[in-house]
């Protein structure tokens, strides 16, 4: 990440990535991507969109070095990824991820413990709560606040992590409506500020179009790239993009876009009925 | 006054108690049942007191709960530990699971002898009893609790760095604490029934063994003194033991 090149340029990189699944209650395999190439700049909020079953999470999860890919690489900086990268990538996972067993401080201590940092976590930990808005609840448990309370937590303990690179999974498929936008906002404003480089999974189109800098669209499994679509406007956004014209021309385009992959999403699943292949 | 749910079934219970002690009173005093079958109460209360001032009890209680505690580590060790290895592996759980679970339906009372005659009338043969028919509660419920750990919690871990030693006592261990302290219940309660059973049967000493002793000298004051100290013991280890699995569940 020293050199300049890099720095101005290439933050992830993936190559020729394919993954194959193998049930260990058949001998059937699942392709659940083949063939991905994609370059993510340094400081882009980039949002995988796509049907579901289309393999978007497991392309994080290979970015984030959580899975082997069958084929393909991934460099993440100037290093080949090949296990979790700890100072380099962190996750946001949907709220539940906190350990229930610990305080909202004591997560982030435990976070810190686990990426092998030895220094002072305290301040950075309450600064980032307070970043959210939270800093009032550092010493309550996850299950005596709200999804939407976590959820914001969870996003501080991203920021917390400290590093150039943050992979969401579909962090806000558990709130509701409002509390997505709100938490949408408050992320954009979050990260103008920072200059980290965003991976997004979302089955929200109008978040990924509010979020982004670059929606990447997959098509139903085996996932592919089915296109990259630019989102011109600068972060922070204000909730008034979502009012102008253009989101909802960009918005319609995407659901254009996504709906033949949803059609043959769901026609697959009833073929695989229909030949007695889904295990409940 | 409203009182809580929590109060009124503790009323429930003292209630049921008190109900039992006055049945068991009248049913003595009003000459419905042989003296034999039924001893009077106060003559079985005078026994106890007895017991306990001249030190009998404590020399017996002390047997017994020397057994019950290393029949109880000796479960509870391997147990975990092997519930926690197992449950790495999907292949292993599907070939272990059911023959732990199938060894535990399986009345282990019937091998008793078999703990006799390979171990003596001493205390040995009650610990390792003890310890085997306990580890079968403790090794199920272990494994169905590292199994239950949410996926991702453990991607959580892994994506923060964590080592393996870290994993286990920052993410599994506290995941499935609640699942292992229904184990380490249900396996005291095992381990005290299999014990004082086994005392029961053939013994030198301890409470079972004074059981079944005044059993068979047809002194049933004496037994029914016994017996209630056997309930007041197994009555507070389950009190202490749910105490814990309360609190470790009101988290998650």
């Amino acid at each position: 990440m020293q050199d300049d090149t890099n720095k101005a340029g290439i933050s992830i990189s993936v190559r020729n990535v394919t993954q194959k699944f193998t049930a260990h209650n058949s001998s059937n395999e699942v392709v659940a991507l083949t063939d991905v190439s994609l370059d993510v700049r340094t400081g882009e909020f980039c949002c995988l969109l796509g049907p579901s079953g289309c393999g978007k999470s497991t392309l994080l999860n290979i970015i984030g070095g959580l899975n082997t890919p069958t084929a393909g690489t991934v460099t993440v900086g100037s290093t080949v990824v090949n296990g979790p990268q700890p100072k380099d990538v962190a996750f946001v996972f949907q709220e539940s991820t906190l350990f229930p067993w610990y305080t909202m401080l004591e997560n982030f201590k435990v976070s810190n413990e686990f990426q092998g940092s030895k220094g002072e976590w305290k301040d950075r930990a309450m600064s980032a709560l307070a970043s959210v808005g939270m800093e009032n609840f550092a010493n309550h448990y996850p299950n005596q606040l709200s999804v939407g309370m976590k959820q914001r937590i969870n996003l501080a303990r991203g920021i917390f992590l400290d590093t150039p690179i943050i992979l969401m999974d579909e962090p806000f498929a558990a709130l509701d409506e409002q509390t997505r936008m709100v938490l949408g906002e408050d992320l954009s404003i979050l990260l103008a500020r920072t200059g980290k480089t965003i991976m997004f999974v979302t089955h929200s189109l109008a978040e990924a179009v509010f979020l982004a800098d670059r929606i990447v669209v997959m098509t139903a499994r085996p996932g592919r790239i089915k296109s990259i679509i630019d989102v011109n406007e600068p972060h922070p956004r204000s909730p008034d993009f979502m009012l102008e014209s253009r989101f909802s021309d960009m918005r319609n385009d995407l659901f254009a876009l996504l709906r033949d992959e949803i059609r043959q999403t769901v026609a697959d699943m009833r073929m695989a009925r229909d030949a007695g292949q889904v295990h409940a | 006054m409203r009182l809580s749910e929590n109060a009124i079934s503790r009323i429930i219970q003292v209630t049921f108690v008190l109900a039992l002690l006055l049945a068991w009173i009248f049913a003595v005093k009003s000459g419905a049942v042989h003296l034999l079958l039924l001893p009077d109460p106060e003559r079985v209360w005078a026994s106890m007191q007895r017991l306990a001032s001249s030190g009998k009890l404590w020399s017996e209680a002390q047997v017994t709960m020397m057994e019950v505690g290393y029949a109880y580590l000796l479960a509870v060790v391997p147990g975990l530990a092997i519930g926690f290895l197992v449950s790495r592996s999907p292949r292993a759980v599907r070939f272990c699971e059911p023959i732990f679970s199938g060894i535990f339906t399986v009345p282990l009372t019937l091998f008793l002898p078999l703990f006799i005659f390979f171990f003596g009338i001493g205390p040995t043969a009650k610990i390792a009893f003890g310890g085997v028919y306990a580890f079968f509660p403790v090794v199920i419920t272990a494994i169905a609790a590292f199994v239950g750990v949410d996926r991702l919690h453990i991607a959580a871990g892994k994506s923060m760095g964590a080592t393996s030693w870290q994993m286990f006592r920052r993410v599994y261990l506290p995941s499935a604490l609640p699942g292992i302290l229904t184990g380490l219940r249900i396996g005291a309660i095992v381990c005290i029934a299999s014990v004082l059973g086994a005392e029961t049967v053939s013994a030198l000493k301890g409470l079972g063994r004074s059981i079944a002793y005044a059993s068979e000298l047809m002194d049933s004051v004496q037994m029914f003194a016994w017996l209630l100290y056997v309930v007041i013991m197994a009555v507070a280890v389950n009190l202490m033991l749910t105490a814990a699995e309360v609190r470790a569940h009101r988290r998650y």
